[in-house]
């Protein structure tokens, strides 16, 4: 199988191995068409958001606006927060220069003349080695006004890194764009969205790190080429970041619709000690978990996950053996979004709080039964009421997983201990958005 | 205690602001020089970057306070994170977390009397395949052990 973001070349990252093989030669071709021709070849290939919502690429670019006097930009997320992923980093360290031209190639096809991309704060060793990449780049003329005469064209754009400080929210785009202002990375309420209204007001577009890496494959090989790897509805590759109880945790570059089973027996090596498989969080800690004795047939892109119940998120599957305590991993779970929600709406800042506690108590030894119905209730309150999908994030894990698990968390509860019951209508309450199509 | 940056740092601090429309945005990055230089963000700090930036001291403040690597006391020379996130911690990463906050008596932002040391308890740090980690100060050590821990800081204790 072809690798198409992190193939395996030796120093690649280096720029004069990534010209030798043909690297900045979708760049040129892209020169030698107008901008909305490339849109609509991204739009063709499928190429779908790799940063969680896998929403459509060419479609978010067709809605920067075409004529307008101000400034557009482009923005590449690489916040890479969501615990479970780790797949930003190996292409800033391996194919910065894939990125680098997808940057130069997105630029042109929406008009921006600036694209800032934005870096987690803890990545001091990757953002020194995405800089170089980048000043390199400047040297030879990909970048900056020297590109004019490099691709022959009136066209250029610059390129900066935005070092973040430590903060999980800043990953959500509106809070990123919050964050390069030199604001609070405070979430926007939206409409209107970035392409009308997003940094200083100006028309953006945001596109995940590994989004905008496959752009110059899908122009240099063709739409058709791409379309055709994986799922037809989410084609292309994924980076899979395995990680927990498995014997070769790692980063692994399979098509969309590989089987879950595959990624962790075959690539990922295994359970250590053979041991049975509890769960599985299929797409970092945000996405709904699946039962480890329901694994069978689960296959990894947006379109099948949903059947199972769950989304492919960033594709960080994290991997549970039959020893793992759940009630604590919740707890870890939950502690987090407590600790990463920005606190606008109370919604989310108290209740994550609560879904803390409550499991705090569970851990205890004082939870009862009607402890888990006032998880979902919780759980529901906060999901669909709040600015930003970091509500869903939290609301997800805990609910999905008290659901699913219902067996394994009442052995974990008291009979005995009652306290008031959780309000019945809540935590029937169907999920609001966007899994409402989901199968339980 | 007054703060001025050095002229280098001045000039660091110009380049920054060059990336961006407005002079604004750069505070993320000017805060990390002015850290570098003092140590810790210190109110004279924030005072002297919204006044290089033309921003309120209120605005630096809250950009401070939003986010976690920005310090407002001085932390150890060895700033050591410990990541607790889900995939650590199921390799071992609260054995790590309790094993560094023995050796040196202090809890989660606590600094060692001597100001070598300071232990923080951080979120996921994009190390989950190479879990369990700790992070000092700008470097991530990774796939870690009890015994590989114990080596690390010894190493750190005999280092000035």
């Amino acid at each position: 199988m072809e690798k198409i973001v992190l193939p395996d070349i030796k120093d690649l990252h280096l720029i004069d191995v990534y010209e030798s093989n043909g690297g900045y030669n979708a760049a040129k071709k892209a020169f030698t068409q107008t901008s909305d021709e490339i849109i609509d070849q991204v739009k063709k290939s499928g190429l779908r958001g790799r940063g969680g919502a896998a929403f459509l690429t060419g479609l978010k670019w067709s809605f920067m606006p075409k004529t307008t006097d101000k400034p557009k930009y482009l923005c590449v997320n690489g916040d890479e927060s969501e615990p479970g992923s780790f797949k930003d980093r190996q292409i800033f360290e391996f194919n910065p220069h894939q990125m680098i031209e997808g940057t130069i190639i997105t630029c042109y096809a929406i008009g921006a003349k600036i694209a800032y991309v934005y870096i987690r704060g803890e990545y001091h060793k990757w953002i020194k080695l995405l800089q170089k990449a980048i000043d390199d780049a400047y040297e030879k003329g990909y970048l900056g006004e020297k590109m004019k005469e490099t691709f022959g064209t009136e066209f250029y754009c610059d390129v900066y890194i935005h070092k973040g400080a430590g903060a999980y929210i800043c990953g959500e785009e509106s809070s990123l764009m919050n964050s390069i202002e030199g604001k609070r990375g405070y979430p926007r309420v939206k409409p209107p969205f970035p392409a009308q209204n997003g940094l200083w007001g100006c028309p953006t577009t945001i596109n995940n790190v590994e989004t905008i890496a496959n752009v110059p494959k899908i122009i240099e090989k063709g739409w058709e080429w791409f379309s055709q790897i994986g799922h037809p509805k989410h084609p292309g590759t994924l980076l899979f970041g395995v990680s927990g109880h498995v014997n070769k945790p790692g980063v692994y570059e399979l098509p969309t619709s590989t089987l879950l089973t595959d990624i962790i027996f075959n690539y990922a090596g295994g359970v250590p000690n053979n041991k049975k498989i509890l769960c599985v969080i299929p797409g970092g800690t945000s996405m709904p978990p699946l039962r480890g004795d329901k694994l069978e047939g689960v296959k990894m892109d947006a379109e099948s996950l949903k059947e199972f119940g769950t989304a492919i998120g960033t594709g960080g599957v994290i991997v549970m053996d039959e020893d793992t305590d759940l009630v604590k991993v919740l707890a870890r779970i939950a502690h987090f979004y407590h600790h990463e929600s920005c606190g606008q709406c109370t919604p989310c800042r108290e209740g994550t709080g609560w879904l803390e506690k409550i499991l705090k108590r569970i851990i205890a030894g004082n939870g009862s039964t009607s402890d888990l119905d006032l998880l979902i209730t919780v759980a529901n309150q906060i999901e669909g009421n709040t600015i930003c999908a970091l509500g869903e994030a939290a609301a997800w894990p805990v609910k999905f997983m008290v659901e699913r698990f219902r067996d394994y968390f009442e052995k974990k509860v008291s009979k005995e201990i009652s306290l008031p019951v959780a309000n019945k209508v809540h935590s029937m309450r169907h999920t609001a958005f966007p899994l409402a199509d989901v199968k339980k | 205690m007054e703060f001025k940056f050095t002229q280098e740092n001045l000039d660091r601090i110009e380049q920054e602001t060059k990336k961006y429309p407005v002079r604004k945005p750069a505070v993320m990055a000017v805060l990390y020089i002015a850290q570098e230089q003092n140590g810790y963000i210190s109110f004279e700090v924030m005072k002297e970057v919204a006044e290089i930036l033309g921003m309120t001291t209120e605005e630096v403040l809250g950009v401070v306070t939003f986010y976690t690597m920005y310090h407002q006391k001085q932390m150890g020379k060895y700033h050591i994170q410990v990541c607790t996130n889900v995939s650590c911690m199921l390799r071992g990463g609260y054995e790590i977390w309790n094993q560094v906050k023995d050796k040196f008596g202090i809890d989660n932002m606590g600094v060692t009397e001597d100001q070598k040391f300071s232990l923080e308890e951080v979120e996921c740090m994009g190390s989950c395949g190479t879990a369990p980690m700790i992070a000092i100060n700008e470097d991530y050590f990774e796939n870690l052990s009890k015994e590989k821990v114990e080596e690390l800081l010894e190493s750190l204790k005999e280092n000035n």
